[in-house]
């Protein structure tokens, strides 16, 4: 096995939404390379829990980079700053014995923060809720291959759908925009003949909730698509500025 | 959703006001900058030049409207967009970024370009009204040429002769003379090459997202437009500064 690593952890501590917050300092020593970085937080926690003091609150839940529970911004990275990874897939061999790191939550004002590293992401289901569906007759299940889509114009939209809704983006975004997030989103559901019916109502009330909620503006930084651990391309930005031109001329009233 | 509202109360629809404004802009800054070069061929060359322009009459009121609304339009989605940008990140991290791969710092932090936008943009705004003041409407108290009339500058009709009492509607205007005389002021000069690399530093990016605003990038021609952002936005400083350091350098003089 590695040697073991002492850490110093700055982490910020919230009690509520209502709280100011500061940063605490804590020590994680004997942590091994192997563990991921949430291990590592479990570990810490544990010893915060033995000595009668309150855990660090995060969010978590596959822990293998599909359900895009744990946002936390690792000294000053939404995800820490691996290529295509999530928080959870993180493994401490990344970083080296002694050195101190900062975790802060997703700073964004869409995304208040509930309780130190977890943060309130209910804007991206209000968003989704807008538009993020395709309505089909339920009951039976469809026959498998009834509806044809090419190969190019499907992997696309897979490209689009690998998107878990993790909000790194938001997080990384200087101007916290949520855009690359709505962009995959648009994007997946008008490159399949499934998600045509609803095409330009989706991109127009979508867009709409994403200005409601309070995100930013794209400036084409791309520090989303550098964070993303779906690697969820810019590209889907371009496309949603079409999806939304295309669908005010065919669906704007004047 | 109504078409007005689409398009300039939602932040896709104020990117577009944004790209399509710049783009005209931009259209403005590579016209402006091929007829002012026309000072290398002459003072004929230039002085004709400024008389067909102004001989456009009612046209050109046509053209400068047209420029002022862009440029209020520009400004207006800028200030917009830049503010709420502000306000959807109140709160900045505390730590620097360091991601584990180091490599990708570079992909992760905004470009400084990027990041200093309104600021060119603005100092852009406020060089091109000292510019007008400069050379349009020939303010003599600030062109810091001792103050020298630039309103009393007129050619005959061979476009070189200088003229000693000219008149406004009668006579051309001596536009070779004018540009010699106010670039022979260093300070002014140098105010004018710092003005245009602002403008050009801007227009580095502005150029490049103009095109993903417009919804026309993608990861193929993606390089390539964002050369042409870094080439044009060359281009266009070293176009715009051959005037002022070819008049210094005395490359180009009068008589
Ligand atoms: C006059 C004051 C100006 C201000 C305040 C201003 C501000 C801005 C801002 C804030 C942006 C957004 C940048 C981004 O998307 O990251 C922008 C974009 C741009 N600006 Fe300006 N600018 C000004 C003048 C100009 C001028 C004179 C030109 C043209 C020569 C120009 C060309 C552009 C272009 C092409 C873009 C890209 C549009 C886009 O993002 O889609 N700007 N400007
Ligand atoms: S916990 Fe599910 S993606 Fe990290």
């Amino acid at each position: 096995m590695d040697k073991l690593m002492n850490l110093k952890l700055k982490v910020w501590r919230q009690d509520d939404a209502d709280d100011v917050g500061r940063f605490e300092e804590y020590q994680a020593d004997d942590i091994s390379p192997d563990m991921s970085f949430l291990e590592m937080l479990d570990v810490v926690n544990e010893g915060l829990i033995g000595s009668g003091k309150e855990p660090i609150a995060f969010d978590s839940d596959c822990r293998e980079g599909i359900c895009g529970s744990c946002s936390m911004v690792i000294n000053g990275t939404a995800h820490g700053g691996q290529k295509g990874t999530t928080a959870c897939q993180l493994h401490m061999r990344h970083f080296s014995d002694g050195m101190t790191i900062t975790i802060e939550p997703w700073r964004a004002t869409a995304f208040p923060v509930h309780r130190d590293l977890v943060v309130d992401r209910t804007a991206f289901d209000r968003i989704q809720q807008k538009g993020g569906f395709i309505s089909v007759r339920t009951g039976s299940v469809p026959d498998a291959n009834a509806i044809p889509v090419s190969k190019d114009e499907s992997d696309l939209a897979m490209d689009a759908a690998q998107c878990i809704g993790c909000g790194a983006c938001v997080a990384a975004c200087k101007n916290a925009s949520a855009m690359l997030f709505v962009a995959a989103k648009i994007s997946h559901l008008s490159l399949v003949p499934q998600g045509q019916p609803e095409r330009e109502r989706r991109a127009l009330a979508m867009v709409k909730q994403m200005d409601d909620e309070g995100f930013g503006n794209c400036t084409v930084t791309g520090s989303c698509e550098a964070v993303c651990p779906k690697e969820i391309s810019l590209d889907f930005i371009a496309r949603m500025n079409r999806e939304y031109g295309r669908a005010l001329i065919k669906k704007g009233t004047i | 959703m109504d078409f007005i509202t689409g398009i300039f109360k939602t932040s896709l629809g104020r990117k577009y006001v944004m790209a399509i404004t710049g783009a005209g802009l931009f259209g403005f800054v590579v016209m402006h900058m091929l007829g002012n070069l026309l000072v290398f061929a002459g003072p004929a060359a230039i002085n004709e030049y400024a008389a067909k322009l102004h001989a456009l009459g009612p046209l050109l009121w046509v053209a400068r409207i047209g420029l002022l609304g862009m440029v209020g339009l520009h400004i207006w989605s800028a200030i917009k967009l830049t503010s709420e940008n502000r306000e959807a990140r109140t709160v900045e991290y505390d730590a620097a970024a360091e991601p584990v791969d180091a490599h990708r710092r570079g992909d992760i932090v905004a470009k400084f370009a990027a990041r200093t936008m309104i600021f060119s943009g603005l100092i852009i705004a406020a060089f091109a009204f000292y510019h007008l003041a400069h050379f349009t409407w020939k303010v003599p108290q600030i062109n810091g040429a001792g103050m020298e009339d630039f309103e009393s500058y007129y050619v005959a009709d061979d476009f070189t002769t200088p003229l000693a009492e000219g008149k406004e509607g009668k006579n051309h205007a001596d536009v070779f003379k004018m540009i010699v005389t106010g670039f022979k002021v260093p300070a002014v000069s140098v105010f004018y090459v710092v003005a245009v690399g602002l403008l050009c530093f801007h227009l580095s990016h502005g150029l490049s997202a103009m095109f993903q605003s417009l919804g026309i990038k993608n990861k193929n021609i993606a390089p390539w437009m964002d050369r042409f952002a870094v080439g044009a936005s060359a281009l266009i400083f070293l176009g715009y500064i051959s005037i002022p350091v070819s008049v210094l350098a005395a490359f180009i003089k009068i008589g």
